[in-house]
């Protein structure tokens, strides 16, 4: 017994998702003119803040606002402020950042009327309290390939249309690497339980291809109406409120290549896991979608990467179901032969 | 060359607490410079993405004549403000490392300092390499000579300094002086180097007999070829040395290795010396060839003849006091880099170090950055002095 094959609905998940990777998914390679990117922000007389929030960074922290500070203050003043949002790190981050000319701050001292939780999503709500830009550009801590291109590929998108909102990171060339470092690709958690879900759920949703990336760019305007998970919710939260009040064309993406970062333990990914689970249920419970839950799709999206071109792959996943033993006659009629009377019960 | 003190040393001595201080401005760009020339892997003979990068930054300064040419040096030139007139200073910096591409390349930047592979040699030369425009635009210097800026290829083992000799010989520019950038020692003055044989032997067996189970396999032969180079004879005075840099045979704990290799240079004050080691190792390998038990093949791979300035040069002489006013304690070593090719070719030249650091060519390379702004206050003051030096005046006719 089959259940239902590909749908209509599919097929214009799959339509719109198409026009939609055409139109609104980058490479960083298309933004290499920082010139012309600063013309262009200064023109819209736009003003840009980086927060990148840590937590024990001291090994990489320093790298990073070297980097973006020389390349995207000094050379091209395309970033008006970097601050360091910090969670009360016990190491040197603070001070190493500090020492290269970040703004840093302990989240706890930002508006301190609303109290202190520790986690990312706390320091990233309460950057749109303390720093000024109209576009906020979230990146993490951790990347030890850190580039440029991190903060060129997620704010160009949004100063050059008005019409994006929300755009982030995704990582696609898996390439061999040490046991220690490892590629992001999709990401485990992405493949394993958020693709899945949105693929059942929320279809168009699934041409992002790494939801949980840790690297956004998203207007102030936005931002602001956001409610913000304190843990590791925060990013699938940001998706589905954006999809749910903006559309998915308030979306971008930008493929920003290799993202080099500590490979995270599977308890770890665990513990990520039960978190953005939590948060995808709050928000299906919020939205009212408990009793009214859409017709479920067979369809399981994936993407594949030719060249700069992003295609879906659709492959049909039907879970197919057998009644239990005890409904079939043949296999009652052979227990009653042994002398054992069989009675279905109501599961 | 002649450098008056009074009139071309004193204003510069003066100046160089002032630039050091003013240099720290500068400090994310150089670092970030360095940090992202650290992190593309640049193997010698595989320079491209470097150069590349080199290329990209020559460009955003707004050089002239910036250029790759067939053997893949990354080339530009800030033009001098004498037009015609100018004379020519070089700038080298060698752009390849010893790591391999698929080595991790990641710079790890501390407080006070810069680790990852590469980073001392050479990434910092050829950071500081594309940010000298910058950094005489930042002090207000304009330099009369032109300003030739040179990303060398091809520079380690076998490279042999391909990309700076492709370069000397095949400019079209007469070069009046020479310095050549290296990431550390901060207090490394070269004004000579040593005559020099690099070179690589090769052992396979060729008797079955030496193949037998228990038999010691290449190692026995190899053993015996070291033990007769290290009883070669070596002069205390010229400074003489044999270096014994690799020695590579068999993979495994209980398979005797049919071949085996030992890489090695000779180096001497005195080329004679040199080259009469090198006789008597192509001696040794003959010997060993002649016998049954294996063949051995001596290939050079490398040469450097004997250069030197001298420590009275007035560029020596001046560079000396530079660094002495910055408080760096010069150690004379001779060089065997960049600086054999130039002095072959009768440019006066120099190599200096950046900064300090520790751990060279380990995956621990690590840089101090605190003492970088002196040794670009020193780059800065023998460039400007060089420049003052060199630069036609009015009562003086061009040679």
């Amino acid at each position: 017994m089959s259940k239902s094959a590909i749908t209509p609905a599919d097929r214009g998940h799959t339509t719109k998702i198409d026009k939609w990777l055409a139109r609104n998914t980058f490479h960083h390679g298309e933004f290499w003119d920082l010139r012309k990117l600063v013309e262009e922000k200064e023109h819209k007389n736009l003003r840009i803040s980086l927060c990148i929030p840590t937590l024990n960074e001291e090994k990489t922290i320093g790298k990073e606002i070297i980097i973006f500070k020389s390349e995207l203050m000094d050379r091209y003043p395309l970033v008006d402020e970097i601050a360091v949002i910090d969670s009360g790190s016990t190491d040197k981050t603070q001070e190493i950042a500090a020492s290269y000319g970040a703004d840093v701050f302990f989240s706890g001292d930002i508006l301190p009327s609303q109290g202190f939780k520790r986690g990312k999503g706390e320091n990233l709500w309460k950057a749109i309290h303390q720093l000024e830009g109209d576009i906020i550009c979230y990146v993490d801590a951790d990347i030890k390939n850190i580039h440029p291109r991190f903060v060129t590929g997620l704010v160009a998108p949004l100063i050059h249309s008005d019409t994006m909102h929300y755009v982030k990171a995704f990582y696609d060339r898996p390439i061999a690497y040490s046991n220690e470092l490892r590629p992001s690709g999709g990401g485990r958690v992405t493949e394993i339980l958020v693709r899945p879900l949105f693929s059942l759920f929320f279809p168009e949703l699934t041409a992002l291809v790494q939801p949980l990336s840790g690297e956004y760019a998203v207007r102030r305007e936005v931002l602001e109406q956001l409610p913000f998970p304190i843990g590791y919710g925060v990013e699938t939260s940001h998706i589905l409120d954006v999809y749910r009040h903006w559309g998915l064309d308030a979306f971008g993406q930008t493929d920003l290549d290799k993202r080099v970062h500590r490979n995270q333990t599977t308890r770890d990914l665990g513990k990520m896991s039960f978190g953005i689970l939590q948060s995808f249920l709050n928000r299906v419970e919020s939205y009212g979608m408990v009793d009214r839950l859409p017709e479920m799709s067979n369809l399981f999206r994936q993407f594949q990467a030719e060249g700069n071109r992003y295609q879906q792959t659709l492959k049909e996943i039907v879970e197919e179901e057998r009644p239990p033993m005890a409904t079939i006659p043949e296999y009652i009629e052979k227990m009653k032969k042994a002398g054992r009377e069989v009675v279905p019960v109501t599961i | 060359m002649e450098i008056s003190q009074e009139t071309h040393l004193d204003p510069v001595l003066a100046s160089l607490p002032e630039w050091r201080e003013s240099l720290k401005d500068l400090r994310e760009m150089v670092l970030a410079n360095t940090v992202m020339c650290g992190e593309i892997p640049s193997p010698t003979f595989e320079e491209e993405n470097l150069v590349r990068f080199l290329c990209n930054r020559f460009t955003e300064a707004g050089l002239s004549s910036i250029s790759t040419d067939e053997i893949g040096n990354a080339v530009a030139i800030l033009p001098g403000s004498e037009g015609e007139r100018s004379r020519n200073l070089l700038i080298v910096a060698h752009v390849d490392k010893i790591w391999e591409t698929t080595d991790d390349h990641t710079v790890t930047v501390g407080a006070e300092t810069l680790t990852g592979r590469g980073i001392a040699d050479n990434a910092l030369g050829a950071a500081v390499l594309i940010t000298l425009p910058a950094i005489l635009e930042h002090l207000g210097i304009s330099l009369n000579s032109n300003l030739i800026l040179l990303g060398a290829t091809r520079s380690f083992g076998k490279g042999d300094l391909g990309g700076l000799r492709f370069f000397l010989e095949n400019s079209q520019h007469h070069f009046d002086a020479a310095l050549c950038l290296e990431g550390m020692q901060l207090e490394r003055l070269s004004y000579s180097c040593l005559g020099m044989r690099r070179g690589e032997i090769t052992i396979d067996l060729k008797s079955p007999a030496a193949r037998h189970p228990g038999s010691a396999g290449a190692i026995a032969p190899l053993n015996h070829l070291v033990d007769k180079i290290l009883a070669i004879e070596r002069p205390e005075r010229p400074l003489t040395e044999i270096r014994l840099g690799s020695v590579q045979a068999g993979s495994a704990y209980n398979v005797a290795p049919r071949s085996a290799s030992l890489r090695f240079e000779v180096r001497s004050e005195s080329g004679e010396i040199v080259a009469g080691i090198t006789e008597q190792i192509e001696e040794i390998v003959d010997e060993i060839s002649a016998g049954h038990e294996a063949s051995a093949d001596l290939q050079i791979i490398a040469t450097r003849e004997p250069g030197d300035i001298g420590f009275s040069h007035p560029l020596v002489k001046s560079t000396r006091t530079i660094m002495e006013t910055l408080a760096i304690e010069p150690a004379l070593d001779p060089s065997m880099s960049e600086l054999a090719a130039l002095l072959d070719r009768g440019i006066p030249a120099l190599t200096t170090g950046l900064t300090r650091g520790e751990n060279r060519h380990t995956s621990r390379e690590t840089i101090e950055i605190a003492p970088l702004f002196s040794g670009l206050a020193q780059l800065v003051g023998v460039l400007v002095l060089l420049d003052k030096t060199l630069s036609p005046s009015p009562t003086t006719p061009d040679e």
